[in-house]
């Protein structure tokens, strides 16, 4: 197929709009790459004009109740329902990038947040003066931020060269080598017990520990980590990163480097799960090997898949979820069996959607389009499938 | 983002703004209590028991205090800190609890004691945990623990190892955090004070599987080992160090020498006969109102344990000094709770086995339990009681100057080598 049609095909997530802004495609495929490298030019053309287009009424509908939602809502939904569904979405967000965009599915997301938290645990105050080394909170967070990077992009480094389940197996590998070091290590790690007390810094005047200030701190990350996953799936490299998942072999054959793009895509979602593993440190208060155990680790991917790995959104859908199941199935049945509600409603999301939460979304959106006898009843969501190669689906590739 | 988001949030604040007025309305007739314990993770079997030991409180006074209806909010955690503080805020923000029983383990116990003091309005009693510091470090004003901690039930051991059983020289093995320092500190306080050497210290990893290094270091003139180690560490331990030809006799630590450890199979386990332990409770206390307090378990609880485990216990002391000091103000829970936290400052809380009292960290000071393994006349071995320690309080019945100059328990404190 051409490459305009590649690149449309490539461009999943609307594959009705042009990602290159507008501008006409090169049409033979030996101009493929010289195109991609000249879009960031177009990109930046964009005027703000064409920005105010890409606005519905949802996108506004959205963003006023996340900034009216803690006014609204009691201290305890603010800071323990939003306020952690945010961060937690956010580490979500890294493997939604990863394994949707990149066919890689990583169970070490949460390792790679954990490693976050220990930084700033270790580097800056906790109450454990002893090994603290209460550095100030802003050299601490862009260290623990570039630690997580460069751990992501070691993991990454060791785990490209497999794919699909031994993916899983090498990532879950690294993910227990971490618990079981954090766990035994007493000289850094604090072992078993880890550490207490490590809570946000009292910035200009605002005590970042209250429910408010914090969740909009959670916010505003959530929202840059949103909308840069948005840009970077539509950037040459999201584009190319795609290209990737799909048919490494003939993305090889156009000269890109399969090897690099993958790597470099951990490096980048393991800055997204560095962000949300410090906002996940200071929300807590404390991080403790508990934190970065197996369970956590399938979390992620739980709160990831029932959201849907088609879109970033699908990853906070899947959050909010994941935190009103957690904090409220035991309110629907007694005693221990509540795990079981949990469990459930995760049996039910999946079962009938395998595409998570936004599966439904379309298959409503749909239904209500043949109902009406829309003309777009086409399907755009299903765009995405009938793309020429053979490995289409964001999960597991082969 | 989606409608579907928006709807989301839209149905979250209706919900929250519909349990506040629930709150508010039901406040004057019930007297809503929130109860947290595991109910997941390592020790679900002794959250479950926990519970159950606070629900036997609950229905020794039929269900209500002063006249109001005892309303138990339950919540579940996994023994992991960061999840017993969302369950505690949970019951506290979101369910509108007036008094907090919970949590169960010892770095839960300090976490849950730190968001205690962001929470004024709420009085928290402990539940199962037994971590010194929680009470010792930065009390809470309104955290009280009617339970003793780690340290008191191993107070009386280290002069019982001593002088009774003639240990001069020990070596330690004992799990490597808070709970196994605060045993040690308990025992070698004491022992060290005696005159007795601990002279070879192992700690080893919670949840080890092989302790055949650990063993190959012990050495060989020591007259007997302290053993602090739970649940399968413990089994572990015993099992190789008996295929490892060791013979030393041993002292335990509270929950050591517990029914999975006296079940155990094989030539050791004659050899464990006469092994001291301590604790704030045994099985075998010959009191009237022990063996009431047993009977009351059996009889409420027929898919319970065949008698009341350490947490069932302590969850009950815990739950029965919420109740008794809210009958004592006639379930006046006004002006930030004032009255009710003086009540149970003053509380002289009458529990199965002695009296218990609260020193000025809201810490509790009560009997601790010396025992020996011992033979029942039906072979089956058992803990029996050898010593009674009464009034044992969380400074190890040192004077304030003594214990200031030890500090918290450590891995090198105490240390007499």
């Amino acid at each position: 197929m051409s490459a305009a049609q590649w690149r449309k095909a490539m461009n999943f997530s609307d594959a009705g709009r042009n990602w290159s802004g507008g501008r006409p495609v090169a049409a033979t495929p030996s101009d493929a790459r010289s195109a991609t490298r000249s879009a960031p030019a177009a990109q930046a053309g964009v005027s703000l004009g064409r920005l105010w287009s890409h606005i519905r009424w949802r996108h506004v509908i959205v963003l006023a109740a996340v900034l009216v939602y803690p006014w609204i809502a009691s201290p305890f939904f603010t800071y323990q329902i939003g306020a952690q569904a945010l961060a937690l979405g956010l580490i979500a967000l890294s493997l939604t990038f990863l394994a949707g965009y990149g066919g890689m599915l990583s169970l070490a997301q949460m390792t790679v947040a954990g490693i976050a938290g220990y930084i700033v645990a270790i580097l800056g105050v906790s109450g454990t003066p002893e090994i603290s080394l209460g550095w100030p909170w802003w050299l601490v967070v862009i260290l623990a931020v570039a630690g997580a990077t460069l751990a992501a992009t070691f993991i990454g480094w060791l785990s490209v060269r497999t794919e699909g389940i031994y993916t899983i197996m090498i990532t879950l590998a690294i993910g227990m080598a971490f618990f079981y070091l954090a766990q035994q290590n007493y000289a850094i790690f604090n072992g078993f017990q880890g550490f207490q007390k490590v809570v946000p810094p009292v910035v200009l005047g605002i005590d970042w520990r209250g429910p408010v200030p914090f969740y909009y701190l959670a916010l505003f990350w959530a929202l840059a980590g949103y909308f840069f996953v948005k840009y970077l799936t539509r950037a040459p490299f999201g584009i190319a990163l795609q290209g990737v998942r799909d048919n490494a072999r003939r993305m090889r054959a156009l000269g890109f480097s399969p090897v690099a793009h993958r790597v470099a895509a951990y490096a980048v979602a393991g800055a997204i799960a560095g962000i949300g593993g410090v906002l996940l440190v200071w929300y807590n208060g404390l991080i403790s090997p508990g934190s970065v155990g197996t369970s956590w680790l399938i979390n992620i991917l739980i709160i990831a898949v029932i959201g849907g790995l088609r879109h970033p959104v699908g990853s906070f859908i899947g959050a909010i979820v994941f935190v009103l199941l957690q904090n409220f199935a035991i309110d629907l049945i007694d005693r221990e069996r509540f795990n079981l509600v949990i469990g459930l409603g995760f049996l039910v999301i999946v079962l009938f959607s395998p595409d998570g939460l936004l599966g439904w979304w379309d298959k409503v959106k749909e239904w209500a389009l043949r109902r009406t006898g829309g003309r777009r009843s086409a399907g755009r969501s299903n765009e995405w499938r009938s793309v020429g190669v053979p490995q289409v689906r964001p999960v597991g590739r082969q | 983002m989606t409608k579907r988001t928006a709807k989301l949030f839209g149905a979250l604040t209706g919900a929250a703004i519909a349990t506040v007025l629930a709150a508010a309305a039901q406040a004057q007739e019930t007297v809503k209590i929130g109860l947290l314990a595991t109910l997941e993770g390592p020790f679900a079997a002794g959250g479950q028991d926990g519970m159950r030991g606070a629900e036997l409180a609950v229905k020794e006074r039929g269900g209500t205090v002063a006249g109001k209806k005892i309303e138990l909010v339950k919540a579940s955690s996994d023994a992991k800190p960061d999840v017993a503080v969302n369950s505690t805020r949970k019951l506290v923000e979101q369910d509108k609890v007036q008094i907090m029983v919970g949590p169960l383990s010892g770095s839960e116990g300090i976490a849950v004691k730190e968001y205690s003091k962001s929470q004024p309005g709420v009085t928290f009693i402990n539940g199962g945990s037994g971590a010194q510091a929680t009470t010792l470090l930065n009390p809470s004003p309104n955290f009280f623990r009617f339970n003793t901690d780690g340290g008191q039930w191993m107070v009386g051991l280290g002069d019982y190892a001593y002088n009774t059983k003639k240990f001069k020289k020990m070596a330690l093995v004992a799990e490597d955090y808070a709970f196994p320092y605060s045993q040690v500190q308990g025992f070698m306080a004491e022992f060290c004070k005696a005159g007795g050497k601990v002279t070879h210290k192992a700690w080893v990893p919670l949840g080890g599987k092989d302790y055949s290094s650990v063993i190959a270091k012990l050495p060989q003139d020591v007259d007997a080992l302290l053993v602090v180690l739970g649940g399968s560490d413990a089994v572990n331990f015993l099992s190789q160090y008996e295929q490892a030809g060791g013979d030393k006799p041993m002292v335990g630590g509270s929950i050591t020498v517990d029914q999975t450890v006296l079940n155990f199979k094989g030539k050791r386990r004659e050899s464990l006969l006469g092994t001291a332990a301590a604790g704030p409770m045994a099985d075998s206390i010959d009191t009237p109102e022990w063996k009431k307090f047993v009977a009351d378990y059996k009889a409420n609880f027929k898919d319970g344990f065949p008698s009341p485990s350490l947490f069932a216990f302590v969850y009950y002391i815990n739950m029965k000094a919420a109740l008794d000091a809210l009958e004592a103000v006639k379930g006046d829970l006004s002006g930030n709770q004032e009255k009710y936290r003086e009540a149970l400052k003053a509380l002289k809380l009458k529990t199965p086995v002695g009296e218990i009292t609260l020193d000025e960290n809201r810490q509790a000071i009560g009997p601790t339990f010396i025992t020996e393994v011992a033979k029942g006349p039906d072979g089956v071995f058992f803990n029996k009681v050898v010593k009674t320690i009464p009034k044992v309080d969380q400074k190890l019945n040192l004077s304030k100057e003594e214990f200031e100059k030890m500090g918290l328990g450590s891995r090198d404190v105490p240390n007499c080598p």
